[in-house]
């Protein structure tokens, strides 16, 4: 098939840069670095202690080589830690926003009052590390949700966070969330008091901006009791040379009776054909169920990225509290994922489900990694895994690693896996009934992954759908 | 219709056709009969542009056009269609979607403005009482689950939504009990006209009781070995293949 060669190498649509001038502060990593950014955001002491703690944690820490991929290990002295845009306006209008900005914003195809007024959706803007647009707040302040830059929550609502933040991924958790605890530099907060249903979906764009620039966003979901919340995360990073660091931190808290939907649409920067630049995604994501039958729930598509490296996870602490994770992950050219999840069930009753749709092609590389941990405690705990894996070429690979630990006698923990090839039967019939190959291979890769896909919600579906055939074009051999 | 002249076929180096004729005139139902490996299911493929067979010699002509020049898509469109032997399953793809899609395509190809929503359905509701098509299995993923029967019967419920020229059915009887053969030949008996084509390949005579041939061909090693009116049919029934066998050595 020599079209599939042509049409592989599509560029990567969203790559172009806004020209915004940056207040950045210059490269290198120390604890002075740390006091900075902490003094240009206004930080409180308890805060600043607890980054320079972190920081400290840190330099002990060793870059973690477990993971099935293999990178250039980024030259932390070499990243500048804090960039904000100069004018940081204060956002009443959208009308206010630099216009650079919003050209930015329409190529993306978030024009915010569009979305506004179609949608209703609150979007939280993150540019560079400093968030610069939040729409929808009047109206969900009435209900008393709190949808804001994590910044602002630190300021406004400091207790909250000085309750929650670290309270699901600690400082030592891992290198990475020791980096992003010292450093991180925005994010978001959300708080849903008790018994609110949350009549939106929330949704952050994320984008890196900034040549050089790593970015450690911090974000923070809480869901009081009896609460709901469906926060959906959308990223797309500009076309870049050298790579470039995300190495994220999202916590998630569910309360009693409490629901948390997150959903992921990732499509960051992730390198050309010959494998040269990109983005290296290694992110901690992880929820808590701390109360009975609360519910955690995470939704990706991973279509960007040079490296990934990332397992949204979550603790099932509560009696009857359910976690589950649905996951596509597109890997092609010489992209790397290692992503998978894990589900440490404690309480009695939890339950937990694990859909993994792995696509592979050209030279890629993609790995399911996912523990199942039953702990004494987790009497009756359930668990039901399904990974499966599709390549599309001769040259790609998939690797599946399932750890499962059981330790209390009364659970139920199932595990199925399958690796396919795409079918040349299938695009051929495909083909006799009229449709072309880039359709046919749409249709068999969206149809593979429908159960993920189900369970976003609607506009983010559409999008997902978009993306996977865009990201795996002419990618049969 | 369709003009086939001396057309020689292989796949991994082997041939398999072997300077084959055949012509269909507009309205026409062919039968092509002949033993296992006598070249039935590659003549079909080559049709419909399998890419995996090398055409070494020949040409085909279709409604005036160099058929081999054309892509498989580009075939379907200009109005071929095969009936597979053995339908493939696309899992997580509704019929419905997949129909739409490929209906979409044909009428593009043709000039003509999509269906609307409303059409579509009616459309299917018509063509899926031809071969007696419950309404559940068009919104099912694509043949995933089928059995047998239902995914030939879903082969001719296609074919009647695209409405093609010419269509081929490869070994549509197989696997079929005798009251699923019924309703897919009434299917096809029912797509009958003047201006459309059948090329019907069948190992047993059994099919052409219910699809009547206005021609038998005798496919044997790649050619073209015996032509007749459709009583041929019932005498290679009786004789069976061994006598063509005897008769061409």
């Amino acid at each position: 098939m020599e079209i599939l060669d042509e049409i592989t190498g599509k560029e990567y649509e969203f790559g172009f840069t806004t020209n915004i001038e940056s207040d950045k502060i210059p490269a290198g990593l120390n604890e002075g670095v740390i006091r900075l950014i902490s003094q240009k955001k206004n930080e409180p002491q308890w805060l600043l202690d607890w980054r320079l703690d972190a920081f400290k944690i840190w330099q002990n820490m060793q870059e973690p080589e477990w993971a099935h991929v293999q990178y250039t290990k980024p030259d932390f002295q070499a990243i500048s830690y804090y960039a904000a845009p100069k004018s940081k306006p204060k956002i009443n209008s959208l009308d206010d926003l630099d216009p650079e900005m919003r050209k930015t914003m329409d190529k993306l195809g978030i024009s915010l009052d569009e979305q506004k007024r179609l949608n209703g959706i609150a979007v939280d803007f993150v540019m560079d590390s400093v968030s610069v647009a939040t729409s929808f707040k009047e109206k969900l302040g009435e209900l008393g949700i709190i949808f804001c830059s994590i910044s602002e929550a630190i300021q406004n609502h400091g207790e909250l966070v000085q309750k929650y933040l670290g309270t699901v991924v600690p400082k030592k958790d891992n290198f990475y969330a020791a980096l992003n605890s010292a450093v991180f530099t925005d994010g978001s907060f959300c708080y849903i008091p008790k018994g609110v249903k949350c009549p939106m979906e929330l949704s952050t764009y994320f984008r890196i901006n900034e040549g050089g620039t790593g970015q450690f966003e911090r974000t923070l979901v809480i869901a009081d009791e009896e609460s709901y919340v469906s926060y959906l995360e959308g990223c797309t990073a500009p076309q870049r040379d050298e790579n470039q660091l995300h190495a994220a931190v999202v916590e998630l808290i569910a309360l009693e009776r409490a629901e948390i939907k997150y959903s992921t649409v990732q499509n960051w920067y992730p390198g050309d054909k010959e494998g040269k630049g990109g983005v290296f995604n290694f992110v901690t994501k992880r929820g808590l169920c701390d109360g009975y039958k609360s519910k955690i729930s995470w939704t990706q598509v991973e279509t960007g990225s040079a490296v990934t490296w990332k397992y949204p996870s979550c603790v099932l602490k509560g009696d009857y509290s359910v976690g589950e994770f649905y996951s596509v992950a597109v890997t092609n050219h010489f992209q790397q994922a290692d992503t998978g999840t894990k589900m440490i069930h404690i309480g009695r009753n939890s339950h937990s489900t694990i859909i993994s749709k792995g696509i592979s092609a050209g030279k890629s590389n993609n790995s399911y990694r996912g523990l199942v941990q039953i702990n004494p405690s987790a009497q009756n705990a359930r668990n039901f895994s399904q990974c499966d894996s599709l390549l599309m070429t001769d040259q790609c690979g998939a690797h599946t690693f399932p750890y499962i630990e059981v330790n209390n006698s009364t659970a139920q923990v199932e595990h199925e896996a399958t690796t396919s090839k795409i079918g040349e039967d299938q695009i051929f019939y495909c083909l006799q009934r009229g449709l072309d190959e880039e359709q046919a291979i749409s249709m068999i890769v969206n149809g593979y992954a429908k159960e993920v896909l189900n369970k976003l919600p609607m506009e983010f579906a559409v999008e997902a759908q978009k993306l996977l055939a865009i990201s795996l074009e002419g990618s049969v051999g | 219709m369709m003009k086939i002249e001396n057309l020689k076929a292989s796949i991994d180096g082997k041939e398999i056709l072997r300077g084959l004729n055949l012509e269909v005139k507009p309205g026409e139902v062919h039968a092509i009969m002949g033993p296992n490996g006598s070249g039935k299911s590659t003549l079909a493929s080559v049709l419909a542009g399998r890419e995996e067979y090398e055409v070494t010699e020949g040409s085909v002509t279709f409604n005036g056009q160099s058929l081999l020049d054309m892509d498989p898509e580009i075939r379907a469109r200009e109005g071929l269609f095969l009936a597979f032997q053995y339908p493939v399953e696309i899992p997580g793809v509704s019929n419905m979607n997949f129909l739409k899609a490929a209906v979409g395509e044909m009428r593009k190809h043709r000039g003509q403005d999509p269906l609307t929503a409303k059409e579509f359905l009616a459309l299917v509701k018509e063509k899926s009482a031809l071969v007696e098509l419950d309404g559940q299995l068009a919104n099912r993923a694509v043949n995933e689950g089928f059995s047998g029967g239902e995914k030939k019967r879903n082969e001719v419920f296609q074919m009647a939504m695209l409405e093609p020229t010419l269509a081929i059915l490869d070994e549509t009887d197989s696997g079929l009990d005798i009251d699923a053969l019924r309703i897919v030949a009434q299917g096809v008996n029912a797509m009958r006209s003047p201006e459309r084509s059948f090329v019907v390949i069948t190992h047993y005579q059994r099919l052409l009781d219910y699809i009547v041939p206005d021609v038998v061909h005798v496919l044997y090693k790649g050619q073209i070995v015996k032509t007749g009116p459709k009583e041929l049919a019932l005498e290679l029934e009786e004789k069976g293949y061994d006598w063509i066998k005897e008769t061409v050595a």
